[in-house]
């Protein structure tokens, strides 16, 4: 660790927390259909959408309603994806390369992979999709999906507010105006700034390149940027090449290294302070900004920390960090990245449900990758993905106000709404559905020598890692891997991909019942008996419940995996 | 019944420990699921246990396994009896006070009226609502009922435990009789309210035994949440044998049971249900019947409580403090005519004027026998009371009764004395008036005395979050006088019944919850509006039907212990469900390294504690588990600690006992258990 690199931190730290109050109340403005100052522009073409689309803007939505239209949308938008993915071949419009039609399991699992803002790629990106499928399929899922998690927090955030409704939004408007007023602007300017640190856009074929070694060199490229932007910021992760932002064509220099990683949190972090906004109670956004930093902070320092140990069985090399050598743990890393990059920007990524890298997790030293691993496994709710982050969250905030309140004597209140059985039984099969899918389908594979070990590249504890990683990132909708999995068999793709689909779909039902429930409810003044929740030790409180949640549910599967491969390797034993 | 009993009364622990094995019938078990998963659980390792035995014999390596696995499986039992017991305890403790409820109530003769209009004896036990009889001094009313006529001096300690007799009698607000009462004196005739089965002493009893029991909304709420919790911990236990396999370490059933019964929130699961109990018993301590659990949880969330001024806030009745004389009249004179005016008037306010007399101006009461007095008592229709002396009529009354007094003897009221009344009234005092024959001679001024110590409850209450509100028939003036005195929040003056209801319903629909009490029929609707409507027993039958609890003493004040109880139960609940589960973390550390150290012994860097064999690692997470159930069962019984303090600081107070002591506390337990268990060879 080095005095360099906690400055790198710091500063990472303190332009996203510059970042997050501005972008938050921009946000709250948006969702609450105020006016904003891309009215001018923007506003005709909004109302052109709903005019085209038959949606009636002024329309509120029951939680039924909303979660159907949802529904119904992700539903056709994925077998619109699986349609143009299989068809691919068929159409050799934007296909300079005349890639094939996309096999039907693996056409399965990236359709319900981009749908689900989960970006788990069990392809080569340069080598299996057209320009076409990369652009109207993945693309725009990458808008959909992260618009998707908006509606959804901001629907659970009305909830919370409103008192005595029926209603919580209207899911076509806040998907609309998520897309139109926030992530299409940000993601124009983010794309230029790409652009001019020299990411390619371009629809042009592979350029044959001839190499000093008199090889031939095929330089994949394509409209790069405009995918890296909406990858970043719609915490999606599916890199336009298989590299991700590892690949110097998505991630070409320091600066758009710091831009990327920035680009994952802040609308994760923004929504925060929306939170805060919205209901009239910014100390209760700082609070919950507060728990996801102090998570981050501390997971970002342990990986740092194990990264940049000394491999325990490299003797004779010099292991230090000095002014030429990174030292420590540099296995899977870019060089131009090093120890501090890496690991900052993997625990972003994983701590956001993003799933882009810039370093292979595979490689990361056994704790290292525990702490990765532990990340998502917390169930995406340290900034997590865009809205998935923030309404996770929320229901570890549910549960924490409901033990909080039994413990001072009251029923227990969240911002004045009483959090009464049918909202405890909606947040524990939130919790309850994370890890059932995860743990439920990581032991039917590791039971199973044909269809789930034939598949890793490691034996032993890491293998069972690599397993457990796989669904853990399918389910928390990561997508980032434990890259020694050979993922692409027909068993594992359709088994992630039922898995990605469970992990969005099914929370977001009992997310928006609750959401409904609590919009019908009246609301409590507060008096001196009721628990704040903008406190430091509210903070405390939750970060305690989602680690004890986590790691409770965890750590049988991790003690076997990361922290038995750990203990062994410090005995001598690899894998 | 208010007498305070031994928590291990030995009868009681007796009668539990029998109990404690009836409950193990599955099909009670089932309605706890986190004891259920337990007790399927010993099931399974038992029939294992049974199954090895006959299939293996005296196999030396499958004798020490079988003495492990006898031991886990007699303490898996062990941990479903204890919470099975600490259920017993607290149903053991409700019986015992029914039964003394159930000796008062016994089989009685009553004296019905038959059509005909005679009287007839009956049984209680044959008493319909609607019967009316008759009960003379000496009898027991036979039911409840309403006195319909006459008027009696009654004794109801076999209910409120209070010795001193009350009276009842037909008409107004004192009119309701309870089954299982003595009259003392007099007689009444009784209509009575209620069929067998259905009075008031059956439903006591019936609540106090727990039988009537069901789950209040939070405890609904939590024990979703426990279910829940199991669910991920069974899912976490049953997928962990898959990755042994995998990782060539697999495991025995015994060991997993072992771990998923420390996993899962035992702690709480079997105290859950005693801790209700409990809290329903300790409202009947306090001789408040609550007619529901949900009634008594609704008081822990009260946010306004409406009091009333008389005999809530300041003693029923008011009490002379000053003499303010009519000018030309000396102050002696006027205590003077005060005294005498008051001699035979019994009431508190008359009494305290002849104590006022005696104590500022040294007047004694004087025998008044050689004068033959003639006492004018109190009549509602003159307003005023007195004594006629030879050449002397002396009265005392309220201002209108004097004047009038006065203006029939050709004279009138003084305007110094007038002035001095209205000073008095904005004051917040109640004037009476002294004249003897057609002079005025002055004023006493008659103070409501606010209750000692009710400012320090009225400031415990506001530090809880919760309003007080008074409310009062006098006017606005008077009311703010108290109110200030009182300390309460606010007041509503010159208070009609439907006044008081709209009260509640304008705090209702501003979401909070209200707490008042009552004993008038002209109360009823207020009280069932209210979320917490308190009835005093010496009320009516239909303030009592209107309320959800009923407080056996007729003490107002008393609704502050009743939400002290409610916040205390929600608190124990949630105490032991922090504990619960920060105790897991220990468990981990003492189960998973002995669970892997055998195939990888780097893993038992994780034996935090150094428990010396696997054995005896899993064997002291398991009888530490069980052991903690019982350990608490003083805690659930008794409720955790409550003192009136802002919500942010009872969480940080509990979160650091319950939560951060639920970490540590298991460490040592379970490294003492170990130890123990090595020394005794178990293990």
């Amino acid at each position: 660790m080095t005095i360099n690199g906690w400055l790198q931190f710091a500063v990472f730290s303190i332009v996203l927390l510059a970042l997050v109050k501005p972008l938050g109340l921009y946000l709250a403005r948006v969702l609450e259909g105020g006016r904003t100052w891309l009215d001018p522009v923007l506003r005709p073409f909004e109302r052109l959408i709903y005019k085209l689309s038959g949606v009636k803007a002024d329309q509120e939505m029951n939680w039924r309603e909303y979660a159907f239209a949802l529904l119904g949308f992700s539903a056709v938008s994925l077998l619109l994806t699986y349609a143009l993915e299989r068809l691919q071949g068929a159409i050799q419009w934007l296909n300079p390369q005349h890639l094939a039609g996309v096999e039907q399991a693996l056409a399965w699992n990236t359709a319900a992979s981009f749908t689900t803002n989960t970006n788990w790629q069990s392809y080569t990106p340069e080598t299996t999709m057209s320009y076409l499928t990369q652009m109207a399929g993945l693309a725009y899922h990458n808008f959909t999906s992260a618009a998707v998690g908006i509606a959804v927090a901001v629907a659970l955030i009305r909830g919370v507010k409103r008192t005595e409704s029926g209603t919580i939004g209207n899911f076509w408007v806040d998907a609309t105006r998520s897309i139109l007023y926030v992530l299409l602007p940000a993601c124009v300017i983010f794309a230029l700034l790409l652009i001019w640190q020299g990411v390619p856009q371009n629809l042009h074929p592979y350029t044959q390149a001839a190499t000093l070694e008199a090889q031939t060199q095929t330089i994949a490229q394509g409209p790069v940027a405009s995918q890296e932007a909406i990858k970043m910021l719609g915490t999606n992760g599916g890199g336009f090449f298989n590299a991700n932002s590892a690949h110097p064509f998505e991630n070409p220099t320091p600066l758009t290294n710091l831009l990327e990683m920035l680009a994952i949190f802040v609308i994760p972090g923004a929504l925060t302070v929306t939170l805060g906004r919205l209901t009239g109670s910014p100390g209760h956004g700082w609070a919950v900004l507060a728990a996801m930093f102090v998570l981050f902070a501390v997971g970002f320092t342990t990986i740092y920390w194990s990264e940049s140990q000394p491999h325990p069985l490299i003797h004779g090399a010099v292991q230090a960090n000095t002014a030429t050598a990174p030292g420590g743990n540099m296995e899977g890393k870019e060089v131009r990245f090093g120890i501090t990059d890496s690991s900052l920007f993997a625990t972003i990524t994983t701590d956001a449900s993003c799933g882009a890298v810039n370093a292979m997790h595979d490689s990361f030293t056994p704790l290292g990758g525990m702490v990765v691993m532990t990340n998502i496994m917390l169930g995406e709710v340290v900034f997590g993905g865009v809205g998935a982050g923030l309404y996770g969250v929320l229901i570890f905030v549910v549960v924490s106000v409901f033990i909080a309140g039994l413990m001072v004597g009251r029923t227990p209140e969240y911002l004045g709404k009483k959090i009464e059985a049918y909202d405890v039984k909606m947040a524990m099969l939130y919790v309850l559905i994370f890890p059932l899918i995860i743990l439920a389908l990581t032991a039917a594979f590791v039971l199973s020598p044909n269809i789930g070990l034939s598949a890793l590249n490691n034996a032993g504890p890491h293998g069972l890692s690599e397993i457990l990683y796989a669904f853990t990132s399918a389910v928390g909708n990561n997508g980032s891997a434990f890259a020694g999995l050979s993922a692409n068999t027909w068993w594992y793709n359709v088994a992630l991909g039922f898995a990605m689909l469970a992990g969005r779909f099914l929370m977001i039902v009992p997310v928006l019942a609750l959401a409904g429930n609590l919009a019908q409810k009246k609301s409590i003044p507060p008096s001196p008996g009721t628990f704040p929740v903008n406190t430091p030790l509210f903070t405390v409180l939750l970060i305690s419940v989602i680690l004890i949640m986590g790691a409770l549910t965890f750590f049988p599967a991790l003690s076997l995996g990361p922290i038995l491969e750990h203990l062994l390797l410090h005995a001598g034993q690899l894998f | 019944m208010a007498t305070k009993k031994n928590l291990w009364n030995s009868e009681i622990v007796r009668q539990a420990a029998v109990d404690s094995i009836k409950k193990l019938d599955p099909r009670a078990m089932a309605k706890n699921p986190v004891m259920f998963v337990v007790e399927v659980g010993c099931v399974l390792t038992t029939a294992l246990l049974i199954t090895n035995a006959m299939h293996h014999g005296g196999a030396a390596q499958h004798a020490e396994s079988f003495g492990f696995n006898l031991q886990i499986t007699l303490w898996l039992w062990f941990t479903v009896l204890f919470a099975n017991f600490a259920e017993a305890m607290a149903e053991g403790r409700g019986k015992a006070q029914a039964d003394t409820l159930r000796k008062a109530k016994g089989e009685t003769i009553a004296q019905r009226y038959a059509a005909d209009g005679s009287l007839e004896d009956v049984t209680s036990s044959l008493l319909r609502a609607g019967d009316v009889i008759y009960v003379v001094a000496g009898h027991f009313i036979a039911g409840d009922g309403e006195v319909i006529e006459g008027v009696a001096s009654v004794d109801e300690s076999a209910i409120t435990g209070e010795s001193a007799p009350v009276i009842r009698e037909a008409g107004g607000d004192r009119s309701a009789v309870t089954g299982g009462t003595k009259v003392l004196s007099d007689f009444i005739k009784v209509k009575i309210t209620s069929n067998p089965g259905e009075t008031f002493l059956d439903r006591m009893i019936a609540l106090v035994e727990g039988a009537t029991r069901q789950k209040t909304p939070n405890e609904i709420a939590l024990s979703i949440l426990l279910s829940g919790l199991t669910i991920i911990f069974l899912l976490a236990v049953v997928t962990l044998q898959p990755f042994a396999i995998y990782s060539h370490a697999p495991q025995t059933v015994f060991v997993l049971v072992s771990l998923l019964v420390c996993l899962i929130p035992t702690t709480i699961g079997g105290l859950l249900s005693a801790i209700g109990i409990a809290g329903m018993d300790r409202l009947v301590q306090y001789n408040v019947l609550a007619m529901s659990g949900r009634a008594v949880e609704a008081a822990g969330d009260v946010s306004t409580l409406l009091l009333d001024k008389t005999g809530t806030i300041t003693l029923g009745n008011r009490q002379a403090t000053e003499f303010y004389p009519a000018p030309d009249v000396s102050k002696e004179r006027l205590a003077d005519a005060a005294q005498l005016s008051s001699l035979s008037d019994e009431t508190p306010e008359g009494r305290s004027i002849v104590v006022l007399a005696k104590e500022k101006y040294g007047l004694r009461g004087r025998d008044l026998s050689g004068i033959h007095p003639t006492f004018v008592p109190f009549t509602a229709q003159t307003r005023m009371s007195g004594v006629d002396l030879p050449g002397a009529q002396i009265r005392k009354g309220s201002v209108d009764a004097i004047s009038r007094f006065l203006e029939e003897q050709g004279s009138s009221l003084p305007r110094k004395v007038r002035e001095q009344v209205e000073e008095i009234a904005r004051a917040g005092g109640t004037p009476l008036v002294v004249a003897e024959n057609a002079t005025a001679l002055g004023v006493i001024y008659l103070k409501d005395i606010v209750k000692g110590g009710l400012k320090d409850r009225l400031a415990r209450l506001r530090a809880m979050g919760i309003r007080t509100i008074m409310i009062t028939g006098d006017n606005p003036l008077t009311a703010a006088v108290i109110a200030r005195e009182a300390g309460v929040d606010d007041f509503l003056a010159e208070a009609k019944p439907k006044d008081k209801m709209d009260l509640i319903k304008r705090e209702q629909a501003k979401g909070k919850l209200v707490a008042m009490t009552g004993d008038g029929t002209n109360d009823a609707p207020a009280l069932a509006q209210a979320d917490v409507g308190v009835a005093m027993n010496s009320g009516t039958q239909a303030a009592k039907e209107a309320g959800n609890m009923v407080d056996l003493d007729s003490n107002p004040t008393k609704l502050i212990e009743i939400v002290e109880i409610g916040k205390q139960l929600l608190m124990t609940r949630g105490a032991l469900t922090t504990f619960s589960i920060a105790n897991d973390v220990a468990k981990y550390f003492a189960i998973i390294p002995a669970m892997f150290a055998g195939v990888f012994p780097v893993l038992n860097a994780l034996n935090i504690m150094h428990l010396a064999t696997p054995q005896s690692a899993i064997l002291s997470a398991v009888i530490f588990n069980a052991v903690i159930i019982v350990a608490l069962i003083p805690l659930a019984l008794k409720g955790v600690k409550y003192e009136p303090k802002p919500a942010a600081m009872l969480l940080r107070q509990n979160l650091l006992i319950y939560g951060l002591g639920g970490v540590i506390v298991p460490f040592i337990g379970i490294k003492a258990i170990d130890l123990l268990l090595v020394a005794l060879k178990l293990a």
